[in-house]
């Protein structure tokens, strides 16, 4: 038996593979398309109402329900530069399997995550929804615009900038197969990165 | 070259500012070094001009006209490679009223021209023209003072550019003295002995930049500010199977890993003495990361025994390597630490690819590999120094409070036979002691007493 089918993407990483860096990387590019934009409301609705769910369990800082919104192999990719760029050539400011990010809910969950220690506080403004139909029935891209307003260490911050969810439809459910959260300031010093986007 | 001395780099005072013995003794500093915008001041010019600054890395600018903007101290920098090769550090500054000609991080230009007035500079710094020219007595195009101001000297070792506006440092070879050897030990076990920068993750802390090379070598934080990452990276892990810096849990004074202080400021930690067999223990100990597993086992299959060596080169070189006063390479990372105010300090961790230079990885394996090695590279940033960077802002403000003045560098100090001088100068110790920044400091004390010799040039 293949251990990839035998073995649980939150022990062992054997998806990651070169083909699914090149296909995540073919499914964020040249997708923003208006002759792909899907204009069912109750489609858009959808996609909406998911994000926001995200947004809501993230500010609430319930993380483990916030994972499964995810599809079991999925990633969270934030990129360090505008362009998105190549993740097996240059370093993300995050790109995390269903492991680390596991991991990353594990570390809050400590108690010793010091940056987060007390927590950040957030409220998140989703705004701009727009939906893609790039040609596979069981896969959607979309595309969001965010602020992040965020209370840590006596003042209010804004992270900003848009994000790119790849849906997969599982057994009749949406989830998310791949996150990209692309910050205004993704080439930029942040101070204290250390909240989940 | 014409050489323009600087005479007066900082604000003059009557007198001196302090008296710098009075804030820096043998096992404890003041919190003045850290708290004072004044000695801040001073320190942009005696530190961060009066010695060999890290300034970027070769890989950055790879071809003749590129460009790469930067800061020497607080200075805008722009860092060229003019069509013949030579690496300039050229003030970003137009000659003319002081605006920066350059607004792109990045790119490739032969020439610059000031947004402001037009005037227009080659890469070398030289003023080729300027707009109605007419208007001037004389032809600017011909007096070298028009020219940009550049860093006198900037010398490069493997890679890395170095600049300094002193012109009494010593060459910088002779600076780095035995930190060459873990520079040369970090870059010679990836392929042809190099590395490419490739983007990073770029932090910024309320805090002094000090903060920051105190705790460069410091093995003592670790499991207390890391906490939280050593118990993530072992979830899963057993006695037997420890993860990243477990090592440090249980008596780390006893271990073979160790500091030593390497001169001029610079210092050093290696831990690999603490890893069992040299081939694959590095692998052995790495923390989990997305697409390990398959790679490891794609490796094994096709390569047996040699996969130990193509995976060390994803994992994580267990060595701290400082070149004072901002330069720090640990696992693949070259660590920078640029000031920007007294209480403000990015903290920029470049990542770092490899090559396959001699063709003996072979594309399929180089692909692997820098992915794996991307991964590995994001772990600690992410996990890691997001907490010590919230315990550097912790100093910070622990450190308003006045009237308690003091900050302790003291252990290991006084212990009989704990440290060791070598036979050549550098000074070893265990690696949880504050060895290295009792010796750095009385470095930077050296320094901010200097009489230096601070210039700029112009392309003649």
């Amino acid at each position: 038996m293949s251990p990839h089918a035998s073995n649980d993407p939150s022990r062992v990483s054997y998806y990651v593979t070169n083909e699914y860096y090149l296909e995540l990387i073919a499914d964020f590019s040249d997708w923003q398309d208006d002759a792909l934009s899907v204009v069912d409301p109750a489609e858009r609705d959808l996609a909406r109402r998911l994000l926001e769910q995200e947004a809501r369990l993230l500010d609430r800082l319930l993380y483990e329900e916030w994972l499964t919104l995810f599809t079991r192999e999925c990633a969270y990719w934030i990129p360090s530069t505008p362009e998105g760029g190549d993740p097996r050539t240059e370093i993300a400011i995050s790109f995390d399997d269903r492991r680390r990010l596991e991991d990353r809910v594990f570390r809050l969950r400590t108690g010793y995550a010091w940056s987060q220690a007390p927590a950040s506080r957030t409220a998140r403004m989703i705004s701009n929804v727009e939906i893609f139909d790039c040609g596979r029935d069981d896969q959607r891209m979309v595309r969001s615009n965010f602020s992040i307003s965020e209370f840590w260490d006596g003042e209010i911050r804004v992270l900003a900038g848009w994000a790119a969810h790849r849906l997969r439809k599982i057994e009749g459910v949406w989830k998310i197969s791949a996150k990209q959260v692309n910050l205004l300031n993704c080439d930029q010093c942040i101070r204290n990165p250390s909240i989940i986007l | 070259m014409p050489l323009e001395r600087v005479k007066a780099p900082v604000r003059r005072h009557n007198a001196p500012l302090y008296n710098w013995d009075e804030l820096v003794e043998e096992d404890r500093v003041h919190r003045l070094i850290y708290t004072d915008p004044a000695v801040f001041e001073i320190e942009m010019t005696h530190i961060f001009g009066g010695t060999w600054v890290y300034l970027a890395h070769e890989s950055q600018i790879p071809n003749p006209n590129d460009f790469i903007t930067g800061k020497l101290g607080l200075r805008p920098i722009l860092i060229t490679r003019d069509e013949e090769g030579r690496i300039r550090a050229l003030y970003n500054r137009c000659s003319h009223r002081g605006t920066t000609i350059c607004r792109w991080e990045k790119g490739n230009s032969r020439s610059f021209q000031c947004p402001y007035h037009g005037w227009n500079f080659a890469n070398t710094g030289k003023l080729r023209g300027v707009p109605w020219p007419d208007g001037y007595a004389s032809k600017l195009v011909r007096d070298d003072k028009y020219n940009l101001a550049q860093v006198p000297r900037v010398e490069s070792y493997r890679g890395f550019i170095f600049g300094t506006l002193n012109l009494a440092a010593p060459p910088l070879l002779q600076h780095l003295g035995p930190i060459k050897k873990p520079i040369d030990e970090w870059l010679d076990r990836n392929p042809g002995g190099k590395v490419i920068v490739c983007e990073a993750n770029r932090l910024r802390y309320k805090g002094n930049w000090k903060l920051a090379y105190d705790n460069s070598g410091d093995g003592y934080h670790v499991v207390f500010s890391h906490r939280s990452l050593i118990m993530t990276e072992n979830r899963f892990a057993d006695e037997a199977t420890q993860k990243g810096m477990s090592y440090y849990q249980n008596s780390p004074d006893e271990l073979p890993m160790y500091c030593q202080y390497m001169g001029n400021g610079h210092h050093y930690k290696d831990k690999r003495p603490n890893l069992q067999a040299r081939t694959g223990g590095l692998w052995a100990i790495e923390s989990l990361h997305p697409g390990m597993e398959h790679v490891q086992e794609k490796l094994r299959t096709k390569y047996g025994e040699r996969a130990e060596q193509m995976l060390d080169l994803a994992g994580s070189e267990p060595v701290n390597i400082n070149v004072f006063p901002n330069l720090s390479l640990l696992g693949n990372h070259i660590q920078v630490f640029q000031p920007v105010a007294f209480d403000e300090t990015d903290a920029i961790w470049f990542g770092t690819k490899i090559e396959d230079v001699d063709g003996a990885l072979g594309e399929e394996v180089l692909t692997d590999i820098n992915a794996l090695r991307m991964r590995t590279q994001e772990g600690f940033p992410n996990f890691g120094e997001v907490d010590d960077v919230a315990n550097f802002e912790q100093i910070q403000r622990g450190l308003a409070a006045p009237e308690d003045e003091w900050i302790y560098m003291n252990r290991g100090y006084g212990i009989p036979g704990r440290i060791h001088t070598l036979d050549d100068g550098t000074i070893k110790g265990p690696a949880t002691d504050e060895l290295f920044m009792r010796e750095y400091i009385r470095e930077w004390k050296r320094l901010m007493k200097a009489d230096l010799d601070i210039a700029i040039q112009r392309e003649p």
